[in-house]
Formats: structure tokens, sequence, C-alpha cells
């Protein structure tokens, strides 16, 4: 029986990238969402939606809905349940056609140390390895330690040197409890100058397999994939030859079926290649090779699942010209690459250049700590890498989108810079480059979109006055101050100071011109000194999103009026981000050296160390463990 | 929106004339005097004032009242020029005018407390009172930042606080106050500083009092006084702190930290103040008028002996330059008609002459008719009063002249007048004069105003002087009284510039003629916080 409807059991960009293509086939789709995405555009993209009671991982809830509106099938997207072999047995057995290979490949796959030893069996290159400290001078340092279950960077830490081999598997087997609810971790070989390159593959129920060249992820930061990108600059045809084969070694040995992922660890020097693991899904970088081989991954999952056979073989697949995915997330590439919170005031994709958008959000999304920050995935296509790279680069600064700190800056600074250009993506780019995050616009700039954001406010000003609607802007026959609109800018205040004068113009206190030529309530355009912006913004509550030619600026407009008793602590060290309080690691007039953990906050499933920035004694202790703390949110006070 | 059917004013003005460029560059400089004496208003008791307040983390005059106002609003002020070649800094030592504060239209008074420490005397007072006969009129909320020393006792301000008359007179300001609230117009004060004896009942008679911490100082009388008065030694803020008040005497409201975040409380108090206008919104669709604001620079010369068409003036006040005119062929030395200002529909009176009989019965049909429409009257001044001579007093130019005088006298409502030129004897009161009960009066730095021209009055006295020589016999010195013709003209045209009249606030303050529509636009925009309705009688029309 061929699949009419099509549940999707997950959430966000994914969903909306499964509904795109199922709908292309004619498929009725069926989400789920729990209360945090009950305003997530998936929901409403799908022709069925259900609540669930709790979360993505209620396998047995989402089964029950399956079964209860006759869904043929289950797509279940990466992450969350994609990797479960009970939920992909569960759901055949409820005569419910699983989109992803048997529970079987899932199972050996899943777990590390078994999938190492089925490489191994297959003839496929792997990496010296062992399961705990004390194999740790077999491998010889530096040890990259890895959660069993684990994947998407959760529970890896690297070691440098012996001291630290303890406290890193402590670390890792806690944050891997936390995350897969299974501690087990293994050490492996750490390459410091590598790239991560993966084969897709393919297979279908009839044992057809074929290999859809390799993607470069090599940048990372917090082992998490940013850009990622086909083909490998550093693969030639026959180092992809090699590494194909052996891809489709280890997937006829596990009777492959549907999409999935071999990764590789190459070495930058010798191009030696490593087997890391099998992703048993759909990759989250999955567009950039639909991209350059004109082939529909999901599509293909759907058939395969509907028992079709592939079809072509790999003679018949071919590679066109570049194309590069970023991932947009809200996180803070100058603080650690912190994931922050906050509201998407605005999410306008660029018209042009012409790129793909697989979005999960749009404007007025709010970005919780419930979920991975990922905001977006930005696919560009060109002809030559650098094509790729440019027009990725500048859709990313002509779309207007912003309300909390995102990687977009930091994003378009990899794109432009000239060893990214040249290819030389190791996985050490980032830590190496030390890449600003900032929006690249001088000093004047700013200043200048300050001066247009000053003069937007102008006009709502006027538009929202309910009497004297019509009467010139701030017009008076007095001796009174210039109008005065303060803005802030990261730790940057900007005091504008503007009159209008007779002549229409606006004057501003540092005696620069300014006309006018169109307010709307989500644009201005103005030439200030000579220089004529046209830039899309958004207000919301006190921020102000203005749209530069290099990415948005968000402003934080000042009130005109402070009012006294701010309830700032002294001495109070606040959460570097939204999270969860997992650990209070002292008491209540402790003392405390500077450096000293104080308190580890989990957001995202990930551990950040709040540590003391000076040395003291500890006055107060405001959160206790397992208590949800917002950004910003006073920790502990120091004496 | 709805649009006037008229059509537009066709101006015959030659701007590319001589005399054209010339009129413009006398207007231009006069208003760089005014430019000139606004800067010198603003420099209030001088530097060193300023510096003592700054130093007291206290904001100036101006900067109070600006925080007050909502962002990006207009401001008209009143009477910025007050006290102009007085014994007093030019100003009268208060910030005045009208404006909006969250949202809502109000007038606000503010003494500077650079100037005599805000000492309260004849030109204070008078602006005061000004503001709250505005408020009251206009029916809109009346604002006082107050720190003012009280009145000023210093001998040669006469005996009186408040007033040029005895102490007996004073007072009424209190009493006004009062009085707003009664009418239901709300009185919010902030003390900002000191404000003793007299000044106490600022706040006093208030509905709402937000002092600031530390610097308010509100008592009946000092420490000094009430030492002299009753041996009991005592501080200020026992006597008179804004925390005392607020916490004891219940005189305060609100305590605010400083200066700016009494300024906030304002505005929150402004913000619930569930206020409507009971008027109207403009009516018609607001577009600029099609001749620039700049051409009215250039159409009135400086001596007024060059008549000029007052058309050329309504035509670059009124949206879109649309004028209906009324009556055009009868009375031609009155111009009558209607157009709209930033939407508000209005009947507009301006004088292209002295006033004949005709003209005046014209106009006293007129105004009726506006009446019975509620149409608010604008009038543009530039009349040297009512026609004299043997066929005009025959053709009843009393009679006549007494319809248009009781039409204006007794019409209901808002007359908003504009002296362009001149403004002489009983043509100042025909074309709705301050003391004919007008709501607003703005000068042109062009305007004169007196009981007659200074050549008609010194060749008048001359005369008398002729008559009284022969009468006596005595052999009349043509040479001397050629002199004193000359200076009495002299003196006499001193005394009716526009600024000697604005200096006793005797109209609301004078104007660059190309703010002349963005003045009456908000005014029109301010009395409408009152229903406009037209008078249901008049007195006996003596037919």
């Amino acid at each position: 029986m061929t699949i009419k409807k099509l549940l999707i059991s997950n959430r966000g960009e994914i969903a909306s990238r499964i509904i795109k293509s199922a709908h292309g086939m004619g498929i009725s789709c069926v989400a789920v969402y729990t209360e945090a995405d009950k305003n997530t555009p998936y929901v409403r993209e799908a022709d069925q939606s259900f609540k669930l009671s709790d979360s993505y991982l209620n396998a047995k809830e989402i089964l029950e809905i399956a079964k209860k509106n006759n869904v043929d099938a289950i797509h279940p997207g990466y992450g969350f349940l994609s990797e479960n072999a009970n939920f992909a047995n569960n759901v055949k057995k409820a005569g419910i056609k699983w989109v992803g290979p048997s529970a079987n490949a899932i199972k050996k796959m899943g777990d590390k140390i078994t999938a190492k030893t089925l490489a191994e069996k297959a003839g496929v290159p792997t990496l010296p390895s062992g399961s705990s400290a004390k194999d740790a001078n077999k491998i010889g340092y530096p040890i990259l330690v890895k959660a069993a279950a684990g994947g998407g960077g959760k529970g890896m830490r690297i070691v440098k040197t012996s001291k630290d081999l303890k406290e890193s598997i402590a670390s890792a087997e806690r944050e891997a409890e936390g995350g897969f609810g299974d501690k087990r971790v293994f050490l492996e070989r750490y390459i410091e100058k590598s790239r991560h390159i993966e084969v897709q593959i393919l297979g279908d129920s009839y044992g057809n397999l074929v290999h859809l060249g390799e993607r470069e992820c090599s940048i990372q930061r917090r082992h998490q994939k940013v850009v990622e990108e086909s083909p490998s600059p550093m693969v030639d045809d026959s180092m992809r030859e090699k590494m194909g084969d052996a891809a489709i070694k280890l997937a006829s040995k596990l009777k492959y079926e549907s999409a999935g992922t071999v990764e590789f660890l190459v070495d930058e020097k010798t191009k030696e290649f490593w087997f890391l693991e099998v992703n048993t899904r759909l990759q989250v970088e999955h567009p950039v090779t639909e991209e350059v081989t004109g082939i529909d991954l999901v599509k293909e999952q759907l058939r395969i699942a509907d028992g079709e056979s592939l079809g072509y073989d790999q003679s018949d697949i071919d590679w066109f010209g570049n194309s590069i995915e970023v991932r947009l997330y809200a996180e803070d590439p100058n603080n650690d690459f912190l994931p922050v919170t906050g509201k998407m005031i605005s999410f306008v994709p660029a018209d042009a250049p012409l790129v793909r958008w697989d979005v999960g959000i749009e404007s007025g999304s709010i970005i919780t700590s419930d979920f991975d920050p990922m905001l977006a995935k930005v696919i560009s296509y060109g002809e030559t890498r650098i094509e790729a790279a440019k027009k990725l680069a500048l859709a990313l600064e002509n779309s207007h989108f912003g309300g909390m700190q995102t990687n977009r800056e930091f994003l378009i600074a990899v794109l432009r810079s000239e060893k990214f250009l040249k290819g030389a993506t190791t996985t050490d780019f980032i830590e190496k480059e030390k890449l600003s995050g900032e929006v690249d616009l001088s000093e004047e700039e700013i200043k200048n979109y300050a001066k247009a954001a000053s003069l937007w406010i102008q006009g709502l000003n006027r538009k929202n006055a309910s009497v004297l609607t019509n009467m010139d802007s701030g017009w008076n026959n007095a001796r009174l101050p210039f109008q005065e609109v303060k803005l802030s800018l990261k730790d940057t205040n900007f005091v504008i100071n503007y009159k209008k004068s007779r002549d229409g113009k606006f004057e501003f206190s540092d005696s620069e011109l300014a006309t006018v030529y169109e307010w709307q309530d989500n644009f201005i355009d103005v030439e200030i000194s000579g220089s004529r912006l046209r830039s899309k913004i958004s207000f919301e509550k006190n921020l102000l999103l203005i749209h530069t030619y290099k990415g948005d600026l968000l402003f934080n407009v000042l009130p005109k009026f402070e009012v006294k008793d701010s309830g700032i602590i002294e001495g109070g060290l606040n959460a570097p981000m939204p999270g969860k309080v997992v650990e209070v690691q002292i008491k209540k007039g402790s003392s405390v050296k500077k450096g000293d953990t104080l308190i580890i906050l989990e957001a995202m499933k990930m551990e950040h160390k709040v540590s003391a920035p000076s040395s003291g004694k500890i006055k107060n202790i405001l959160v206790s463990k397992g208590e949800q703390v917002e950004n910003g949110q006073t920790l502990v006070v120091l004496d | 929106m709805k649009q006037l059917e008229s059509q537009p004013f066709q101006s015959k003005l030659n701007l590319n004339s001589e005399e054209f460029e010339n009129n413009k560059s006398s207007m231009l400089e006069m208003i760089s005097e005014l430019n000139e004496l606004l800067d010198e208003a603003e420099a209030g008791g001088g530097p060193d004032h300023h510096k003592r307040l700054a130093a007291r983390g206290k904001l100036p005059v101006r900067e109070r009242v600006f925080h007050f106002l909502d962002p990006d609003s207009p401001f008209l002020e009143i009477s910025g020029l007050a006290a102009y070649k007085s014994e007093y800094p030019i100003g009268g030592g208060a910030f005045a005018g009208i404006g909006v504060s969250s949202g809502i239209e109000c007038v606000i008074f503010a003494n500077d407390p650079t100037v005599l420490a805000g000492a309260m005397h004849f030109y204070s007072v008078k602006k005061w009172m000004r503001c709250m006969q505005i408020a009251r009129d206009c029916r809109i909320p009346f604002i006082q930042f107050v720190e003012s020393a009280g009145g000023d006792l210093r001998p040669r301000a006469g005996a009186a606080v408040g007033g040029m008359g005895h102490f007996a007179e004073s007072g009424r300001q209190f009493y006004e106050i009062t009085e707003l609230s009664k009418l239901n117009i709300p009185t919010v004060t902030v003390a900002f500083g000191t404000a003793t004896a007299g000044g106490a009942y600022q706040p006093g008679m208030s509905d709402y009092n937000i002092f600031v911490k530390n610097q308010a100082d509100v008592a009946l009388a000092g420490p000094p006084l009430v030492q002299m008065a009753t041996g009991e030694i005592s501080s200020r803020e026992d006597i008179g702190g804004a925390k005392m008040h607020a916490e004891k005497s219940g005189l305060a409201e609100y305590l605010a930290e400083d200066d700016l975040d009494g300024i906030r409380i304002a505005r929150e108090v402004m913000s619930h103040l569930n206020w409507d206008k009971e008027g109207n919104n403009p009516r018609f669709e607001i577009n600029p008028p099609k001749y620039s604001q700049e051409d009215l620079l250039g159409i009135i010369e400086p001596s007024l002996k060059t008549p000029f068409d007052i058309r050329e003036i309504i035509g670059r006040i009124a949206d879109e330059s649309k004028f209906e005119e009324f009556k055009p062929l009868f009375g031609p030395t009155i111009i009558c008609g209607f157009i709209s200002i930033h939407g508000y529909p209005v009947g507009v009176l301006g004088n292209n002459g002295m006033l004949f009989p005709d003209a005046s019965q014209k106009a006293a049909h007129f105004i009726q008719l506006c009446n019975k429409r509620n149409l608010p009257l604008v009038f543009l001044q530039n009349i040297t009063g009512f026609m004299v001579g043997k066929d005009y007093e025959q053709d009843g130019s009393i009679k006549k002249g007494a319809q248009m005088l009781n039409a204006v006298s007794n019409s209901n409502v808002p007359h908003l007048t504009v002296i362009v030129g001149n403004s002489y004897g009983a043509g100042t009161y025909a074309m709705s004069g301050r003391e004919f009960g007008n709501s607003f009066t703005f000068l042109w730095p062009t305007a004169k105003i007196a009981v007659m021209g200074g050549e008609v009055i010194a060749g008048v006295m001359s005369i008398v002087r002729r008559g009284q020589a022969a009468r006596k016999g005595l052999k009349f010195d043509e040479k001397a009284d050629a002199e004193i013709v000359k200076n009495q003209q002299i003196s006499h045209d001193k005394g009716s510039k526009a600024l000697r009249a604005t200096s006793v606030i005797s109209d609301d303050g004078i104007i660059d003629p190309r703010d002349t529509r963005n003045v009456l636009g908000m005014c029109l925009s301010i009395v409408n916080n009152k229903e406009v309705k037209g008078s249901e009688g008049f007195g006996v029309f003596r037919l």
C-alpha cells in the first residue's frame, strides 16, 4: 500500500523540509508538537497537527497518534527518535512504514564501539581507541572522549594531558547520561589537523546501493558543524571513489536501506581517512548533496520506504558545481558560541541572491532554551566554490533578521575569509582564525545607521501622535533643545540629537544633515551626509533592528526616563545564558579563588561552568540545583 | 477624507520684483532681531546662574519642559519676549507655552530659576495668568513647574506682588487654579525647588503635586520668617521638604528622585487623565498650500505705507491655498471667506483697507454666519480704523461699525487674531483684538498697535497746538512745532512697535510669518479641546 499519509515525528526546520517534499509527492502530512512549539510554522504547514503531552521523545504517544489517524509512514527527521531502534521496530510492528534504515542497522551503528568493530570487519580503516582510562597510553594523547550513544558533540571532550583525563571522562559521562540516558563513553585518538568528511549513501530494500559523494563539515565550533559543503575542496575524483567505496562496503555489510551517512576523519597532511561513525538518518547538512546531485533525498527516502527501487546505479550519479550550507544559530560567537534566547523580531530572507533557506522559524518566533538554537540553514549553489561562498555571504548580508545575537556575522566572516575561499578548512579553522562575530561596519557607518534609526523613531512618534498629527516634526517657536534619541549597541551608547529645519531637512547636533525620502512602519529611505541608506526596520518594545548592507544592527532604544532603584545587585554573578542549574559547587560563606567553578549550568544539553571572576567569599546563593534560570539572572553574590 | 470644493487662490505676487526682495530682506532683519532676543531670553539669569543650577543637578527650565513634551511633538511658546526693555530680563523669568504630553494638549507655565531665583513679578504673573486663561478658555490641562522664591519683594517691583496696583488687587492667580480644578481642568504641579509663602499655594491649590526630593521647599513661611513670627527655630526640611510633604503633611502625592524623575511622574499623571477633546478633529484632508511659506516674508513693506492684498496671505495659510471668498464685490475693503487650516474649516477675515460702512456690515453678516456654522474665525489685521469723514458718518459709519463690533463681541466661536500690519483704534477692536475676547493673538514683526498712527497723532496734536496759539493770539513757532511733531512721531512709532506690545503680554507673542499656518493650525487644534459652538444670540443690532 502506497504512502498517503506521513507522520513526521520531529519539529522545526526539518519538519518543514519533509513536508515540502512530501507535499510535492501528494502525501498528506501529520505534525506533532509540544507546548513550546505551538506557534512554530511547521505546525501550520502540516495537513493535520497533534499536540504531544510532553516531548518529541515520547515514542508511545507518537505511535498512538499515528495509529489513531491511519498514518501510513513515519519520518523521524534527525535527532529525537531518528536513531532509536526500538521506535523503528515498534513502528514497523504497528504496520506503519518506517522512513529510515532497519532497526538492526540503527542499533548496530548507534553503538559507536560496535560500529567501529563492524567497520574494521568491512575493511574500513579506523582510529586507535579504547574504552577506559587505562587504554589512554596505548591510544596516545591527545585523546577524544566520546559518548558511546552520542552525536552532535554532546558528551565529547578533548584531553591533552593525562592529568585532565579523569575529570573529562566524568563530565562526559554526566553529559551523556543527561543527553542520551546512557553514560557509556569511549576514548579515541584525536587528530589535531584534520577534516571531517562524510559520504552520503542511499540504499533500497532490494540491495541497491549508491553513494552521492562527500560533504565536508570541518568547520565546527563546540564540536558542532556550522559550515558544510559539497564537494570537499580536498577531495578529488580518486579520493571520492575510495571513500565512496569504503562507505558502500560498510553499507552493504549492514544491508543498508534509506539514506545514511558514513563519517570519516581525514588527516590534512596525508589524506588518510578513518571511519568515525554512521549516521542512520537524514543529516542536517543533506541539502548540499541535493544541490550538487539534483537528488531530493527526502523524496528518495519516501520512495524507498514505499518499497520502490532506486532505479539508478552509481554510474548514473554525477556532480555539478558547488554547494555550501551554513547553519544560522542563536548564539554568541563572542562568548564562546553560547546559545542565546530571545524573540526573532523579524525574519526576512533576502530576495537576492537566490539561495535556499531551510527554515523552521519566522518573524515573531520565540527562541527558547527548549531546543537546539538552530534558526535556519542557508544553502547556496554556485558554478564554482568561490561563487557559492560569495552568494551565500551576500544573501546573509542582505537578509533582515534578528532580535537576539546570532552567528550571522561570524558566518559571513568565515565565508569571506581568504583561508576559507582557498579551501583550507580544517577542523581547527574557527579556533585558529579567531574571526569576528561583529558586524563589519566602520564606526562612522554605524553612527549613520544610529541616525537613520533615530529618524525612523521620529517618524513613528509622528505616526503615533493622536493630536496635532499634521504638524511638522518637533515644530516649535521656542528655544528648545534638539530632539534626543538614546540608543545602545552592545556596549556602545549613541545619543542622537536632531532638529527638523524649516526646509524639511533634519539637522543633527554634529551639524550633519539628513533628508528622509520615505518613511514606512518597517522601512526608511534616508540620505545622511550624502550617504543614502535604504533600510528595513523592525521594532519591538525597546529593540530596533535596522538592516545595513552588512546585515542587521540591533539597537536597544534606551528609555528617556530611568526609573530609579533598578535592583542591580553589587557583586552579583549573572547567568551567561538561560539554562538549568545542574550543580552548585559552593556554599554560602565559603571562600573561593579566582577561576573556581561555582555553578554548572546546562543548556541545550551542554554543560557550562560559571566560575569566580575574582577571589572572595560567597555572600549569597540565589539559585538551587534543578532551577531554570534566565539569561542575566543573578546566581551568586560575591563579597 | 473630505475636501473643500473651492478653487485655489491665484497669487499675483511678483517674487522677482525689487519690492519683494526689499520687503523680504527687512523682514529677515526683524526676524534675526527676534532670534537674538529669544537667545537672550534663553540665557535667563546668565551663565553663572545656569552653572549653579547644573551644579545642583537641576535642569534649565527649557529642558524641563522639553522632557515633559512628547518626543517630536510641536510646541508653541507663549509670550517668549515678555518684559522686553523692562527692569526684568527678557522672558519675564518664566517659560510658557502649549504642547503635547502623553498625547494630551496642555499649557505649561514654568519658572526660570536662573532669573531672580524665579521670583514673581508683574511680567511673570501676567504670563502665568495668561496660561491659566488659555487652560480655561480652551479647556486644556494646566501644568506648572514651580521653582520660585515667591513674590519679588524689592521696593522697585512696586507695592503689589504680581501687579502694578495695590496688594489688595493681587492673588487672583491662586483663585484661578482652583477655578480650573472646579471646571474639571486638571492642574498638575511639579515643585523643583522653593515655593514659599504665596508660591506655596501653587501646589496648595493644584490637583496633583509632584515634589522633587531634597529640592522642593514648600512652606507658608521659611525658617527666618517662622523665627520672626513665633521664635521657633526650624530646618528647611522640617518646614517644607519634599519628603516631609510626602510623608507627613500629605501635600505631595508623588515624591521624585530628581528633576527628570519629577518630569517622568508628571507624564505618568498626564497619561491617566482620561482626556478627550470635546471639539472636532481635522475635517478635511491636510495638504500644504500651493505657495511657499517663504513668500510671506516679502508681502509687507515695513513702513506699512504700501497697500497689499491680504488674500496673498490667506492663500498661503489655507490648505492647498483653497479660498472661497464671501461677497467679494461688496464692501471690498474687508475680505471674508472660507478656508481650512490643517484640516480645520474656518471663516477668515482680512483687511484690504479702511473699514467702510459696507465693509463693516459685510463683516457683521459673515461673523453671524460663522457662528451659525460653528466655524472658528481667523482675523488677519492690517487696519488703520473706521473710515472717517462727512459722507461716511452720514452713511452710518458708527452704526454699521457697531454692528460689526456687536457681532465680534458676542461671537462665541474661537477667534484667532494675527496682526500682520497696522492695528489702530477701533479697528483693533472690530478685528477681534485682545480685549474683545479672542482666543489667541499673534503679531508679525511688522505689526504696529496703537490708538492711531504716529504721523496722524503728531499731526493732530500740532493742529490742536496751532488752534490754542491762535485762540491765545500767540505767534506759532513753526520750527519748534516741526521738532515736536518729529519727536512725537518717533516716540509713538517706537511705542507702537510689536515688541512693545508683546513686552507687556498684550498678545501671545511675535511669530515668524512663515510659521503663521503652523501657529494657527496648532491653535485650532487647541481650541477644539472645548466644543466649538456659535453664539445663540447677539446684542441689539442697530439696523
